[in-house]
């Protein structure tokens, strides 16, 4: 190799540590364009940079406890930030509840939602995988609950997540998909026929926690961010992003 | 905890699309290989862009062709009531697509290699085209069939993305064992991840270096 070749590869090799005024943040997907807004805020304010790592809850709960170099997870589960919490992979103590979600119907053709849910005879019904996605596990317990999950078993398909479900829904795969409240405000939702809120009480809780990795400890930028997370500032985006928040 | 049930349908699967990229693949693969036609670039092109576009492009075009609002899909649901998507018929559509490459080029390499003058000594000796296909160009180009088979099964054994856009996760019809990996390792079971895993990976050595044993004892012959 030529040394001025070996040179340059040395220096791309060495690019600088990111210094104290840089953050990263393990977002669930399902929030990503909130923790988008959220970061530009606090960045806005504080100069702290935040990149911003998105994946699925499981996915990104397996690279932190491979050594991923992140310093916050915002999960979209209790569960994954417990068990980091528990393992020593984060600050004990440090776990809180940022978002609550809810489901909704949703339909490109149907015009009465819950209708064509119960009919045996209409086309798919998407919703989340439960073992995995926590909406998934929420709208199985809403199906099961209500008495839906006869007609509906037979013509179930899973998305890997909610967004997966909206993408099935939107282009006609599936005839009602369950999605998530906060994609109704994602301003790149298609035109639906019908939309149907589901009631709260017919299905588990859905908590999205927040959790200060180990990485982090001493990390004053990643403190500050938790703080800026309780705050009214960022719970007032939250609840505009289709969430609900801890009263 | 069902292992077998997932590799099952994904040596199904692997097995209708290898069966279907021998019989389709072919015609092709000889056209390939002793046409002059301006338009042949254009079709090598169209048969080795699977190789390079990422499986969300081909899930994302298939989930909208195989869709009921689809060319494809439609067409299927006047025929048989449902669409493509969600079914292993849509999967087999599916893996045909993306392992077609794999399929196609060995086996137009096989053919390319066969020196000219046998397939036209097999000619002037009175062999129809077909006859002379299945009697000359066939039995010399086994090596390129065998390449072909066995990259298109394995292939179809590993896919991932394009399943996980077009299947919808349905157990017995679409949850392959790759989705079924992914599903265990999303759910923190890594107990069954690595088993399915090691099975896999088991399964991969053995089909490979099965075919290179044999192209070894066939070039020694």
């Amino acid at each position: 190799m030529h040394p001025a070749i070996f040179l340059v590869l040395l220096a791309l090799l060495a690019t600088p540590a990111p210094a104290d005024d840089t953050l990263t943040i393990a977002v669930a997907s399902n929030f990503s364009r909130t923790a988008a807004e959220l970061s530009a805020r606090f960045s806005g304010t504080t100069g702290i940079e935040v990149r911003i790592s998105n994946g699925s809850t499981g996915r990104l709960y397996a690279q932190i406890l491979n050594g991923a170099p992140f310093d916050v997870f915002l999960a979209a589960d209790v569960e994954r930030p417990a068990l980091l919490e528990n393992s020593g992979h984060a600050v004990a103590g440090s776990r809180f509840t940022y978002a609550r979600g809810g489901l909704s119907l949703w339909s490109r053709d149907a015009t009465d939602c819950l209708a064509t849910l119960k009919d045996a005879s209409a086309g798919r019904v998407a919703l989340a995988n439960p073992a995995i996605a926590p909406y998934g596990r929420a709208a199985m317990e809403f199906l099961i609950s209500e008495g839906h999950w006869e007609v509906v078993s037979g013509r179930a398909v899973y998305g890997e997540n909610a967004m997966q479900v909206l993408q099935f829904a939107a282009t006609g795969n599936a005839v009602v998909g369950i999605i998530a409240n906060a994609q109704l405000v994602d301003p790149n939702l298609p035109e639906s026929a019908c939309v149907w809120n589901i009631p709260t009480e017919s299905h588990g809780s859905i908590e999205q926690q927040a959790v200060l990795l180990e990485n982090a400890a001493s990390n004053d930028a990643a403190q500050r961010f938790i703080e800026f997370m309780q705050s009214d500032v960022a719970r007032e985006i939250v609840e505009r992003h289709g969430y609900g928040v801890s009263p | 905890m069902n292992i077998f049930g997932p590799l099952w349908l994904s040596i199904q699967l692997a097995l209708a699309t290898t069966v279907i990229l021998l019989l389709v693949g072919t015609p092709i693969a000889w056209w390939l290989s002793q046409t002059s036609s301006r338009w042949k670039p254009v079709a090598q092109t169209i048969v080795a862009m699977p190789l390079v576009l990422p499986p969300t492009v081909l899930g994302f075009y298939l989930l909208i062709l195989l869709g009921p609002d689809g060319a494809i899909g439609s067409w299927w649901v006047q025929l048989t009531g449902s669409a493509l998507t969600f079914s292993f018929a849509g999967l087999v559509i599916a893996s045909c697509i993306y392992s077609m490459p794999f399929a196609i080029q060995p086996m137009q390499n096989a053919f390319e290699a066969l020196p000219r003058q046998t397939l036209e000594r097999a000619w002037t000796l009175g062999a129809s085209r077909l006859d002379a296909f299945f009697s000359v160009v066939a039995p010399l180009s086994v090596r390129g069939f065998v390449g072909g088979m066995v990259l298109s099964f394995a292939h179809t054994l590993g896919e991932f993305g394009v399943v996980l856009m077009v299947g919808g996760n349905i157990p017995g019809e679409t949850r392959v064992i790759s989705i079924a990996i992914y599903d265990h390792v999303e759910t923190l079971n890594y107990a069954a991840a690595h088993k399915m895993s090691l099975l896999l990976l088991a399964f991969a050595f053995v089909v490979l270096f099965g075919m290179y044993a044999f192209n070894r004892r066939w070039d020694s012959r």
